[in-house]
């Protein structure tokens, strides 16, 4: 494969975004990252969508995104694996790239989400788990991440102050980008003093319903050069699934498809965990970035909330872990959050990312999940010199 | 999303827990699959025991719109020997039976009534056995 960069981002405002329909999010942030690349043309571009014919009773999306981008003719195809679809939408478009078909591709994430009520909203996240053997006996998502992290606080004894140092830590990172869905602190006993949803999991262990869109240019690494001052190479990628019922699982304390699809980028990218310098993770619930910096090796197994206590993932820690503020702060539109994670890091790589900006950093990792993990991509980002 | 062909042709996994043991590695399945993860196709019927123990469980409060009548009420992954396992709510629980541990028995009961029309939908809840 040869090599592949990122050449120009875009990101929309993440929240309730009541003005704007999914057509209108996704024109926004594609046109930004064309714009910011300076691409001559785009050669096809992939969308990462979960569920727009549940929340927004539309499909064909490849088709809608290249017409409203008024990009027509081109080849587009929308990308789905739930909430990983971003992050796969992304390798699409750095597999074409790499494979030499296309030269200038975008990869785009789309969601909206608030044009449902919150009960709607809820069965169409739950058709990312098992609809015949989970959601028809009363699962939804938090509850699926609930029945985790209650068998990672009784085999490691994680506790309720860990998962509360992980929202806490995303709200700090989050009240320093302008996009944030709820760009604002929050005090640590507010976390366990919010409304139970599935125990232990509290409302504020929980990420938020949002509209939003992500997308980048991927273009080939001798063409990007002649482009941009720092074109950022993707150096590994991963992907890798799992079982989709969560019940499923050997051990389901921990995330073999993050880890499997971790092993594959570090491996491609010749790196390991430490030589990471700033990673967006994939907090959907407090417990999942736990768990997540474990199968990412940030942390021992069983290790992953103890580096959350002691700071280890917070700006100017050992390694800041979602310094956008991560799903939890920034938001979470679904479809869009792999596609965020990746601009996020762009923007640290080159040294734009202003009040959160982590110092000298050149290597930065990104991780997207579907489901209770059922499907997850990683992507290593470097800095060219 | 519940019709009554959907209801209809989960029988067998939901009324009477029929699925398939594996007969390279032993593993246990509900519903039935015609893969085995461990990659062989030589799989047998089998029915799994009727008790269990519990591997996980949560009390959800808030979510799911099917089920707005019955909040709180509790979800438990039960593992059957040392096979297959199952995700199900733990009927007319105590707080003291939510304990990783636990054994549970499966019984018939009301999951759902579904959609506008109410239909009812059966299969299988956990009950905690006397200790």
């Amino acid at each position: 494969m040869r090599p592949v960069a990122i050449i120009g981002t875009g990101i929309t405002k993440f929240g309730e975004l009541w003005e704007q329909s999914l057509r209108d999010l996704f024109t926004e942030a594609a046109l930004k990252a064309v714009e910011h690349s300076k691409a001559p043309r785009l050669d096809a571009l992939y969308v990462g969508c979960m569920a727009p014919g549940l929340f927004n009773g539309q499909e064909h999306l490849g088709a809608l995104a290249a017409d409203y981008l008024g990009m027509g003719p081109i080849p587009a195809t929308r990308v789905e694996s739930a909430c990983a679809s971003g992050g796969l939408a992304l390798l699409q478009a750095v597999i074409a790239v790499g494979s030499g078909v296309y030269d200038y591709v975008l990869a785009g994430g789309v969601e909206k989400m608030n044009d449902v009520s919150g009960g709607a909203a809820t069965l169409a996240l739950g058709t990312a788990a098992d609809g015949d053997y989970e959601l028809f006996f009363g699962a939804t998502f938090p509850s699926l991440y609930a029945l985790m992290a209650t068998a990672h606080m009784a085999r490691h004894g994680t506790t309720r102050e860990m998962l509360t140092a992980v929202a806490v830590k995303n709200h700090f990172h989050g009240s320093k980008n302008p996009n944030a869905q709820y760009p604002f602190e929050i005090k640590p006993a507010a976390v366990a003093d919010s409304p139970l949803v599935a125990e232990p999991l509290h409302l504020l262990d929980c990420s938020p319903i949002t509209d939003g869109a992500a997308a980048v240019v991927v273009a080939p690494l001798d063409l990007a050069k002649k482009l941009v001052k720092k074109p950022v190479v993707v150096s590994g990628f991963g992907h890798a699934t799992d079982t989709l019922a969560l019940h499923h699982r050997d051990d389901m304390t921990e995330l073999k498809a993050v880890a499997l699809a971790a092993r594959k980028a570090y491996g491609m990218a010749k790196l390991a965990p430490k030589d990471i310098h700033v990673a967006e993770v994939h907090d959907c619930f407090t417990i999942a970035e736990i768990m997540t910096c474990e199968a990412l090796g940030f942390a021992k197994p069983g290790e992953g909330g103890r580096i959350a206590l002691k700071g280890e993932t917070r700006l100017g820690g050992r390694i800041p872990v979602n310094t956008s503020g991560g799903l939890k702060a920034k938001g979470h539109p679904v479809g869009a959050t792999g596609v965020a994670q990746i601009v996020e890091l762009v923007a640290q790589l080159r040294g734009e990312a202003g009040a959160r900006q982590v110092k000298g950093a050149k290597v930065g990792l990104a991780q997207n999940m579907g489901g209770t993990g059922a499907s997850s991509t990683v992507t290593i980002l470097e800095v060219t010199k | 999303m519940t019709t009554s062909a959907r209801i209809w042709r989960e029988k067998p996994h939901r009324y009477r827990l029929e699925g398939v043991r594996c007969k390279k590695c032993g593993r246990t399945w509900v519903p039935a699959r015609q893969v085995c993860p461990c990659g062989s196709r030589g799989l047998s019927a089998m029915v799994l025991p009727e008790e269990g123990r519990i591997l996980t469980w949560t009390v959800v409060h808030t979510g799911h719109p099917e089920f707005s009548d019955s909040t709180p009420y509790a979800l438990v992954v039960v593992e059957f020997g040392k096979g297959a396992r199952l995700l199900m709510q733990l009927a007319d629980f105590r707080r003291e039976d939510l304990k990783i541990g636990r054994k549970v028995k499966v019984e018939f009961r009301k999951v759902q009534a579904a959609g506008e029309s109410g239909v009812l939908c059966y299969g299988y809840k956990a009950v905690a056995c006397s200790e």
